[in-house]
């Protein structure tokens, strides 16, 4: 029986393996290509080993675009729609899973039937409400706004909320406070975890978000990192070795925050399957 | 402090009680507010949209224009096919291999759980223009690293960007990589829930592994497997970044999607009215699809 055991996990393993360096095998040849002069990582065969062009392959990047101020723009749009919108999506939730109102019940199924909606369906409108309407484009408002109501952030803080005791919130009642303090002094610091979770979930959302920020940005300085890499993936003449030190940068802080925060990037994917 | 809250007077009782009929309204009214002009309005502006004819100025109602050019398009017609190979290749795969996944990571014969899930996990915090952009060094057909990798092992060195086929397995290969450790987080949580007693007694009935696993896994599992098999069904309608970097919608229109033809209609060739019968297409094939899952599920989950 115990043989039996062992045999299997060392089956388990033995397919297991392969796949999973098969699946790390993009992200170590990104890290390598990044340090490759261009004419090693476009040669038959590659170099498969880190080379040092690294600061060149920096240069270049910075000499095809402006990548600092895409940099920038990415860090400042992350950080302002995650805080604006985690709020808004955090107020949403505590009514939805502690409050009884009318018109809860439908509004709640807007909600969820919002997360089924493809925003190809809002994209054109969004674009003449945006640029021409609103005049925004090619600032950070513009990429921030047509997100800003994020019905997975709601539907994952409401369904953290359901556990607040609700014996708690009528305590401070009785002690006077007004519903904004409780939310603010109470729920708010209480759900912590929940609030790390969908925080994590929406900066990585709008930071890796490509096609609406294609449409809205027309502007070399408004560019976000992805749009900004967008426009050197595709030229013929370009420094790929600065490319792959531009997606290593867009990606590294998050390959190293997942292996520090996995339980919460984990608790962020699940929020829509898993039911109580 | 209680004595003072059951000493107020009826007067403050009642400010107080509306005060507390009105807050939840006050905490979805921001929300709402985004949502109706950034969610609402877009769609039913899409909607008239696709019966206007933009190519015009004045835009003027023409209900034929836009819809019945989408009968007759060929172009249209390829990246809705293209799109319905992907789905009906790609995702039935992905899902499969998921769920082995999800299933080994559910094992207790297996150690090293750190690497494994760092190793398929962690494609999902890559976003789509970084891992596209490797692909297409990775799928290069002369100096990718998968070519030669290929030739090193004996294997022919395959155009996977420039013939037709190989560009579309291309664009599935590129999503398995990015998706399969992310549904299969979410098949993982799903196994986590089925009680371990129903195991228990398939053993002492003598059940295997296999029979287990088809006989309670997969049944116990079905609810989950269908919420990802929706999601990535959703997101396959969506493709957009990898054809659209990866293989430039080619070779010829061989990877052409659904997105991306939108995108060219629309930004492109500024035919706003073309390009919203276009996404209304995109979103009537997603809400068909989510419909039938909550026919097949009963949709109980939604609601507690």
């Amino acid at each position: 029986m115990r043989r039996d055991r062992l045999i299997r996990s060392i089956v388990l393993h033995a397919l297991l393996t392969p796949l999973a360096l098969l699946f790390l095998a993009p992200i170590v040849w990104m890290i390598v290509a990044a340090t490759l002069p261009n004419n090693e990582i476009l040669a038959a065969p590659p170099t498969l080993t880190p080379g040092n062009a690294l600061p060149q392959n920096w240069a270049d990047l910075n000499d095809d675009l402006n990548f600092i101020r895409a940099v920038t723009n990415s860090v400042a749009i992350s950080a302002i729609f995650t805080s604006v919108g985690v709020l808004i999506a955090a107020m949403s939730g505590y009514a939805f899973a502690k409050f009884r109102f009318a018109g809860r019940a439908l509004l709640f199924t807007v909600v969820i039937g919002a997360l089924t909606i493809p925003f190809e369906v809002r994209a054109i409108p969004q674009y003449l409400l945006v640029a021409r309407d609103l005049g925004l484009s090619n600032t950070w408002w513009a990429i921030i706004l047509p997100w800003l109501a994020y019905p997975l952030g709601v539907f994952f803080m409401r369904q953290n909320m359901l556990s607040i005791q609700t014996e708690l919130l009528e305590a401070a009642r009785i002690d006077g406070a007004s519903e904004g303090r409780i939310f603010v002094q109470i729920v708010l610091p209480i759900m912590r975890p929940a609030l790390a979770a969908v925080a994590l979930v929406m900066f990585l959302f709008q930071w890796n978000d490509y096609f609406w920020p294609l449409l809205i940005l027309t502007d070399k300085d408004a560019y976000t990192i992805p749009v900004a890499l967008g426009t050197l993936v595709g030229l013929t003449r370009v420094s790929w070795g600065g490319i792959m030190v531009g997606t290593a940068i867009a990606t590294i802080p998050f390959l190293l925050l997942f292996l520090w925060l996995q339980r919460f990037f984990i608790a962020g994917i699940t929020a829509g399957a898993v039911k109580d | 402090m209680s004595s003072q809250a059951h000493a107020s007077t009826p007067t403050t009782r009642r400010r107080r009680s509306t005060g507390r009929r009105l807050a939840p309204y006050f905490f979805v009214a921001p929300f709402f507010l985004l949502f109706a002009i950034f969610w609402v309005y877009p769609i039913a502006y899409s909607f008239v949209l696709s019966f206007i004819n933009t190519r015009q100025r004045p835009w003027t109602f023409d209900w034929d224009f836009n819809w019945g050019r989408l009968i007759q398009d060929d172009f249209f017609w390829n990246a809705l096919g293209n799109t319905m190979i992907i789905l009906a290749v790609q995702v039935p795969l992905m899902l499969a291999l998921a769920t082995l996944l999800a299933v080994a990571f559910n094992s207790e014969l297996l150690k090293l759980k750190g690497f494994y899930r760092f190793a398929f996990f962690a494609p999902l915090v890559l976003g789509a223009v970084p891992y596209s952009a490797v692909f297409r060094l990775v799928f290069n057909e002369q100096y990718g690293v998968l070519n030669y990798a290929l030739e090193s092992i004996g294997l022919g060195a395959v155009p996977w960007l420039y013939e037709s086929t190989p560009a579309l397995i291309t664009i599935m290969i590129a999503m398995t990589w990015r998706w399969t450790g992310y549904n299969a987080v979410i098949l993982l949580s799903g196994l986590q829930s089925i009680p371990l007693a129903l195991y228990e007694a398939a053993r002492i009935d003598g059940a295997g592994p296999f029979q287990q696993f088809f006989k309670i896994t997969i049944p116990m599992l079905r609810p989950v497997l269908l919420f990802t098999f929706v999601l990535s069904t959703i997101g396959t309608l969506q493709l957009f970044t990898e054809p659209w970097l990866i293989t430039t919608t080619g070779p010829g229109n061989a990877t052409e999607t659904l997105v991306t033809y939108l995108y060219k209609q629309g930004f492109r060739s500024f035919n706003f009215g073309y390009a919203s019968a276009i996404a209304y297409t995109v979103a009537l094939i997603a809400v068909i699809f989510s419909l039938l899952q909550i026919r097949l599920v009963g949709g109980r989950e939604v609601e507690r």
